[in-house]
């Protein structure tokens, strides 16, 4: 996985509350092979009105927010079923940064496999965010993972992550690989284990 | 790198399962966990395609279970009509499955069914196990106490290879229920009522024990429904202590240890409870007997209310952002301030899914349809093949079909519609699923969450009903 470092990109100015993965991805795109890219599914029914076309007065459809890396919300975001695809919806759009007060847990998790930061600002200031100049007019802000700041025009902002997931993303580190380092310690466990808890096998196979 | 060797005083629930899964644990306080059972599914596929990648196979297939729930038809004569992408979903599986040699429910077997009514069912979730699947209701396995969370596709992926989980370890949080739940009133009245109470985000980041005389009150299956809605209050994660009341549910089921095993097993899991000085990081304590029978009346779980209640006017909500949703909310659900909620006119009703598909809540839904006919159109779709045909044992079927519903197959169905069992378009469907985001059960489709004999009362009536007025004078 590619490392997160520093991003410098316009931020979409989303500002919902919790937006939930099934706004993310509405279930029936979600038979696509992930090989013809889900950007498009993104906010699907959110973005459009009742005939289907995409609304002026939503954030994602404004030409300023259209290559925007970074997504700025309420609180909760990514709530709900625990689909992977919410977060492909994202990085297949090149949004690989959502910056809000809290995350569902399944969803934060997910997004670290697929290097997207989930960056925590307290609720007021997510607020002074939303409102900055500099994110309104779809200018470049910046988000600097090893310094954990965020800089908006004049402005700057501390974010909290979780310190595993940040050297996660700083590294772009994948789990299987350090996991097999650790065949040995898993192998001792199993053998132990056997001993410990008969009982946890099923009974039946079949 | 270091073993965990921290001395142990009194340890919660969630410590102890914790503790006897840790392979290691690292610098930063991540732990490598061992996994008990991984079910997969249709949706698992993402899951299957990185080991393909990598070239590698299932690690442990003995603990890996496929259980055919998202896509399968539940109509009769729907597979016909289902597009090929969805009978795809349901035949890779079937490949996925056979090619890494893990036992598969798959349609049409005799022990399909939905992930989390199948398991316990079988006897495959037991005390102390720590289960994962690749969706987030997996919370359900907790009621039996084990330790069973959700997850993505890349820690599915990480599972069938490794049978292994990195996590770090969540914070405590106690949620005790005393008092008795009054008479008509089901679990999923309890969990609606707490989620109102605490809100969505609330427990995010936690691992919730339900305690108290009204959870060890409930029978299994409720409990099932408790901890099913867990991750609706922001938890990947709640349990209920395993009693004799949970022993003498799983002794005899086919995947569980039979015999002696089985009482020696006993021994170990009368060991899970949390000890008595344990510590939680947070405590809270609510009243049963203030739970009233709860519908939502929004797009969040949160936006819940007793059946008695007016929908709730956004100007009195004094934090902006949250009256904003509310607004928003109405408007999607075409709703007013104001309006009783037993005004509310349903097009549909919905009996089903891995909170409320089990026996007992088709027989709750039963008690109010019995010598009834419906106002309006209705699915009841039981949560496994084994549901089922006990529910037709039991004459269950017949009751609704004279009610003028119809009795579907076991599988997710129209609680995510998934498998084209959808709520059409602007109407209302009285539900007894666990989300009533926008556009769950369908683009447009408009959901109010409720228990199975509410439902079934929606069903008799057309609109919001306190299920307990049908329920006069009938043995319940």
């Amino acid at each position: 996985m590619k490392p997160f470092t520093v991003l410098e990109t316009p931020a979409c100015p989303l500002g919902l509350v919790n937006v939930d993965t099934d706004q993310l991805i509405p279930a029936r795109f979600m038979q696509t092979p992930r090989s013809q890219g889900y950007g498009s599914f993104l906010l699907h029914d959110l973005r459009r009105d009742a005939n289907g076309d995409l609304r002026g007065d939503f954030p994602l459809n404004n030409q300023r927010y259209r290559d925007c890396g970074i997504m700025i919300a309420r609180k909760n975001f990514g709530c709900g079923s625990s689909r992977e695809a919410a977060v492909y919806v994202l990085v297949d759009q090149g949004i690989t940064c959502v910056i809000a007060p809290s995350f569902g847990d399944i969803f934060a998790s997910n997004s670290i496999k697929n290097g997207l930061l989930p960056a925590r600002l307290s609720e007021s200031e997510i607020e002074e965010l939303l409102a900055e100049a500099s994110v309104i007019d779809g200018r470049p802000i910046r988000v600097d993972l090893a310094n954990q700041k965020i800089v908006a025009g004049n402005r700057s902002f501390d974010f909290e992550i979780r310190a595993d997931w940040k050297k996660q993303l700083l590294n772009g580190w994948d789990d299987v690989d350090m996991t097999r380092s650790y065949a040995k310690d898993i192998e001792a466990f199993v053998a132990a284990d056997a001993g410990a808890r008969p009982w946890a096998k099923p009974a039946l196979q079949g | 790198m270091t073993k965990n060797l921290k001395a142990k005083g009194p340890q919660t629930i969630i410590d102890k399962i914790w503790d006897a899964h840790t392979i290691v644990t690292r610098e930063d306080g991540d732990c490598l966990l061992w996994v008990d059972r991984h079910f997969v599914h249709e949706g698992s596929h993402h899951g299957f395609a990185q080991l393909k990648a990598r070239g590698v196979k299932v690690a442990r297939p003995d603990l890996t279970f496929g259980m055919a729930d998202h896509y399968v038809p539940t109509r009769a004569g729907a597979e016909l009509q289902q597009p090929a992408d969805t009978r795809r979903m349901i035949r890779q599986l079937q490949e996925n499955t056979t090619l890494h040699g893990v036992t598969c429910f798959g349609e049409g077997h005799s022990r399909q069914g939905i992930a989390h009514v199948v398991a316990p069912e079988q006897g495959l979730t037991l005390p102390g196990l720590l289960i994962v699947c690749g969706d987030s209701h997996t919370s359900t396995h907790g009621a039996l106490g084990a330790y069973a969370f959700g997850i993505g596709a890349s820690e599915v992926a990480h599972v069938l290879m490794t049978q292994t989980i990195w996590q770090s370890r969540p914070k405590r949080l106690r949620l005790r229920i005393d008092g008795t739940l009054a008479p008509g009133l089901s679990a999923k009245d309890m969990a609606l009522s707490i989620i109102a109470k605490i809100g969505t985000g609330f427990a995010q980041g936690y691992a919730i024990e339900y305690a108290g005389s009204a959870v060890t009150g409930l029978s299994i299956e409720g409990r099932l429904t408790l901890c099913n809605l867990s991750i609706e209050s922001g938890s990947r994660l709640g349990m209920v202590a395993p009693d004799d009341k949970t022993f003498e549910w799983i002794r005899g089921r086919p995947f569980a240890p039979q015999g002696q095993a089985f009482d020696a097993a006993i021994n170990d899991w009368r060991k899970l409870p949390s000890d008595a000085d344990a510590e939680f990081d947070r405590e809270l304590a609510l009243d049963a007997s203030e739970i009233a029978p709860t519908v939502t009346w929004g797009t969040s779980p949160e936006h819940a209310a007793a059946i008695t209640a007016r929908v709730p006017d956004p100007a009195d909500e004094k934090i902006e952002v949250k009256a904003e949703a509310m607004r928003e909310a109405l408007d999607y659900m075409g709703l007013h301030a104001g309006m009783a909620l037993t005004d509310v006119k349903v097009d549909r009703v919905f009996i089903g899914s891995c909170t409320n598909s089990r026996i007992e809540d088709l027989r709750a839904a039963a008690a109010v349809l019995a010598g009834r006919h419906a106002k309006v159109p209705g699915l009841v779709s039981p949560g496994s093949a084994t549901v089922k045909r006990q529910a037709e044992e039991e004459g269950l079927d017949r009751i609704f079909v004279e009610a003028g519903l119809e009795w579907g197959g076991a599988g997710c169905s129209m609680c995510v519609g998934m498998n084209g069992d959808i709520v059409p378009e602007g109407e209302r469907c009285a539900s007894t699923t666990n989300r009533n985001f926008k556009g769950r059960q369908g683009k447009g489709s408009r959901t109010h969450l409720m228990s199975p004999a509410m439902a079934a009362a929606a069903a008799v009536t057309g609109h919001l009903t306190d299920s307990r007025a049908l329920l006069e004078g009938r043995k319940s």
